[in-house]
């Protein structure tokens, strides 16, 4: 996976600019009064939490080229952590749980990662699918961890801090703020990391390993912090998750909700992180759009996903920096 | 466990082990020559079985359902290479891995389509449908032998068609070089166009036979394909000698440690693959 | 005698039944420019990767600055101090220039994992890496096109580039691998001018085919052909042996 397809990686104004609003958009939304607030507040509380996962998968695929097939794992186990953490009767503490659950998840990646980065291209992508599935029926087969079936999350964490009442994650509005801030804080720090010397390291794996290790990189190790980044931010995205549906079950962490966090990563654009958000948003609309549509909405999504990968396989920000480009406009340096 | 049943377990390693190879030596074989990944593989697998049920509720013959069933498989996984993957040969893996999920969703629908989603049951051949005693209340059904014999004639097939036919040689000589055989004036399009279809058939074809006793039901295809992908990984990518090593590998520890270890019986096969790669990431038989 | 930095004692290196590389050795002193050449196939390429540990060496011993790294990794003979180049342009062709010899010239930084500076410092921000990365393009002749995508660069700036990435890293052995490959008259020119001023305080080891740039800068010649040395010493013993003349210069050089 060493194409050196040169990436967007500093966001071009107008990119900056649609961020912003959108930033904007989704705290005004609340504040818009509606009918069916409810329901939208959790869509797009989905979305951005999705959209957090998305981000853990483009530190992985679109910033060091290691694409996994199994990056749902983490996810599920964080939001597992989660449902086994929050007692029957009472809600367990924020600071106390989403360490735990994150660093937890990001624990599984650094273990999985040890046996999965030792391998390259095609096997890095079976084996990463293959682990995911192991810690799927292990999952899956085990009454004692849900089973099937699954888990409640009883309660929603307690955001309670030395005795200050805080906020009430029980409340849908609070919660949408509590998500928009962690998607901000994520956003911020691995924009921070891209540019980072460790960041740089891992663009350099992902456009010419051998040389690197030439110079005298230990990319083993670099590739493998990265692994266990990656699945500790998927950590946070999966407890967000848990917390906001209450529910956890082993689909989590299943083939589909990997393959899809591959789609949104691809569909955006890959390697700016913006990408990831925006194919988050996309892929799920297009998706709600399809199911809204049609009982057979699964034909126009392959045929949408065929689409994209034939047509626009830089993904939306690549479509527009082709279609600025093509305008005489230049992107910003 | 006594003789009687650790024979038991033994026909049905050798049965599921050779049922994997068969997926296994075709998306093996893609991979190895034409460098392409296709997730879809298990879905071939799927509409192979829920082709047989039909056909052969169609004819009354499970026999001639699969004959016909083949012939359209090879039709399909023909126009699928001309149509769609031969541009992919050089495109990212990670297109290819989008690309192919995409089929999934697609051949899912079709299925669904045209066949509905509810499970169904294949019933045995009549000839075959009857049991070899072993001891006064075990028995083991002679069909899973006639399974077990399919494979192992089609691996045979197989390996005398790339061994020792033209054919086959200019598909090795495809696999080694791909450039340098153009070159030679040997149609490698035919030749991509031949390894693919065999590819969809072999996966079809192990749906098919397999189908009365694992039943016809919409998940088969994801299931399978894991486990298919584990084989490749643990026999090494191109090599069909590997597949079928580790096809075995996989079918005697997944069928055995279901028996003996329940608790962690699913994850025993991966726990071998994670050994595996501990000493060769690159898979037993790497070329 | 200047130190001796780099022993390759017996290398060996095997791929089947064939020896690539067969009991070669090598001694690479400080201020002194070791030329290896010989026909295509020679073994050249495999021996410098047997040096470099990109390939592990079937036998043999190889002691770099003091240490024994036969069979060791690429990055670990690296840290030790060795730099080398590639025949086949071997860059980062969507990064600029400067960030192509930047990344070489960070690695010999010495970061902690728990520096955060590490995960969300800039990395343009680290005064040691860009001094040397600035030194290292300086010497290649390339900063004029510090800010120019490698990818656009003419093949002569690509082979410079090359260079440059190998002295980023402030390696007291260097192990070129044909840098005149494909250069016009005038580039090859700027190249064996640099290759001369780097012999001061390097260990340097040349596989060359260009034999008038390999005569002009060698102290010292190894000619392999099929895997073994055929003869070695100074340019002047080595054009007259006759073996040599037979088989590789050819009569006329005689």
């Amino acid at each position: 996976m060493s194409s050196p397809k040169a990436q967007l990686e500093k966001l071009p104004r107008s990119v900056q600019v649609l961020l912003a609003l959108g930033a904007v958009a989704l705290a005004a939304f609340p504040l818009v009064p509606s009918d069916s607030a409810d329901f939208y507040l959790q869509m797009l509380s989905q979305m951005m939490i999705l959209a957090i996962f998305a981000m853990s998968l483009d530190l992985l695929q679109g910033v060091s080229g290691l694409v996994s097939l199994g990056h749902a794992a983490y996810f599920g186990l964080a939001g597992y952590a989660l449902a086994f953490l929050t007692p029957a009767d009472t809600p367990i503490s924020l600071w106390w749980a989403l360490p735990v659950s994150a660093l937890g998840a990001g624990l599984a990646a650094l273990v999985i990662g040890f046996f999965v980065v030792r391998t390259h291209g095609i096997y890095f992508i079976m084996v990463t699918m293959a682990f995911a599935q192991m810690v799927f029926f292990l999952f899956f087969d085990n009454k004692e961890l849900g089973g099937s079936d699954g888990l409640y999350v009883n309660f929603r964490p307690d955001a309670t801090l030395f005795g200050w009442a805080g906020i009430d994650l029980e409340n849908k509005t609070t919660f949408y703020y509590f998500t928009l801030a962690m998607l901000v804080a994520v956003y911020a720090f691995l924009r921070r990391l891209l540019f980072s010397p460790f960041g740089r390291v891992l663009a350099g794996i992902r456009v010419n390993e051998h040389r690197m290790r030439a110079v005298g990189y230990g990319t083993f190790g670099y590739k493998l912090a990265a692994f266990t980044l990656a699945g500790t931010l998927a950590g946070v995205a999966g407890f967000l998750w848990a917390a906001q549906t209450g529910f956890v079950n082993p689909d989590l962490m299943g083939f589909h909700m990997s393959a899809h966090a591959i789609m949104m990563v691809i569909l955006g654009g890959m390697g700016n992180f913006a990408g990831a958000i925006v194919g988050a948003f996309a892929f799920e609309y297009v998706m709600h759009f399809f199911k809204d549509l049609t009982k057979h909405w699964q034909l126009l999504m392959g045929g949408f996903i065929v689409l994209v990968v034939v047509f626009a396989p830089r993904g939306l920000l690549g479509l527009s920096e082709k279609f600025q480009r093509r305008r005489g406009v230049n992107s910003d340096e | 466990m006594d003789f009687a049943n650790f024979l038991i377990q033994l026909l049905n390693s050798l049965q599921y082990g050779l049922l994997l190879f068969m997926l296994a030596a075709g998306l093996t074989l893609i991979f190895g020559i034409m460098g392409v990944v296709n997730l879809a593989h298990g879905s071939f697998y799927m509409l192979g079985a829920y082709l047989a049920w039909f056909l052969a509720s169609q004819f009354d013959s499970l026999v001639l359902a699969i004959v016909v069933g083949t012939l359209l498989a090879v039709a399909l996984g023909w126009a699928l290479e001309w149509l769609l993957f031969r541009h992919f040969y050089h495109r990212d893996h990670l297109d290819q891995v989008l690309l192919t999920f995409g089929l999934i969703y697609i051949f899912e629908e079709v299925r669904s389509i045209l066949w509905g989603d509810d499970v169904h049951s294949v019933p045995v051949p009549e000839l075959v449908n009857w049991s070899i005693p072993l001891t006064d209340n075990l028995s083991y059904p002679v069909y899973r032998l006639v399974i077990s014999a399919v494979c192992v004639a089609l691996a045979l097939g197989l390996y005398l068609l790339i061994s020792k036919t033209r054919l086959g040689m200019k598909i090795r000589a495809g696999a080694f070089n791909r450039e340098m055989t153009e070159a030679l004036g040997i149609n490698i399009r035919l030749i991509h166009g031949v390894v693919f279809a065999l590819g969809v058939a072999l996966a079809a074809i192990a749906g098919m036979i397999a189908s009365p006793i694992s039943s016809v039901y919409p998940g088969m295809g994801s299931s399978v394909l894991i486990m298919c992908f584990v084989v490749v990984v643990i026999g090494g990518i191109g090599s069909v000698r590997g597949a079928l090593v580790a096809a075995l590998m996989v079918g005697l520890v997944d069928t055995f440690g279901k028996v003996l270890l329940p608790q962690i019986a699913g994850m025993a096969v991966y726990m071998l693959m994670a050994g595996v790669l501990l000493y060769k990431p690159e898979g037993l038989f790497k070329q | 005698m200047s130190d001796l930095l780099l022993s390759a004692r017996s290398l060996t290196k095997r791929f089947g039944g064939l020896a690539a590389v067969n009991d070669v050795s090598v001694d690479l002193f400080r201020d002194h420019i070791h030329a290896v050449i010989g026909p295509n196939g020679a073994g050249k390429s495999t021996l410098t990767n047997l040096l470099s540990g990109d390939l592990p060496p079937t036998s043999g011993s190889i002691t770099l600055n003091g240490t024994e790294t036969a069979g060791h990794s690429p990055e670990s003979i690296s840290r030790l101090g060795l730099g080398r180049s590639y025949q086949k342009t071997n860059i980062f062709l969507p990064f600029t220039v400067w960030d192509n010899v930047r990344l070489a010239a960070q690695s010999r930084e010495r970061h902690w994992p728990w520096n955060p500076l590490r995960w969300i410092g800039s990395a343009q921000a680290m005064a040691g890496v860009n001094q040397r990365c600035e030194r290292a393009i300086e010497l290649a002749g390339l900063t004029h096109r510090s800010q120019t995508v490698a990818g656009t660069t003419s093949h002569g700036e690509q082979r410079q580039l090359e260079i440059a990435m190998t002295l980023a890293t402030e390696p007291t052995v260097l192990l070129l691998d044909e840098p005149l490959a494909g250069m016009g008259q005038a580039e090859a020119e700027s190249m064996i001018a640099l290759l001369q001023k780097l012999k001061k305080d390097h260990a340097m080891m040349l596989v060359e085919h260009d034999m008038d740039a390999v005569f002009s800068l060698a102290d010292q010649l190894t000619v392999m052909v099929n895997g073994q040395v055929i003869a070695s010493g100074t340019p002047a013993e080595v054009r007259s042996d006759p073996l040599v003349q037979a088989a590789y210069l050819g009569e006329d050089h005689a």
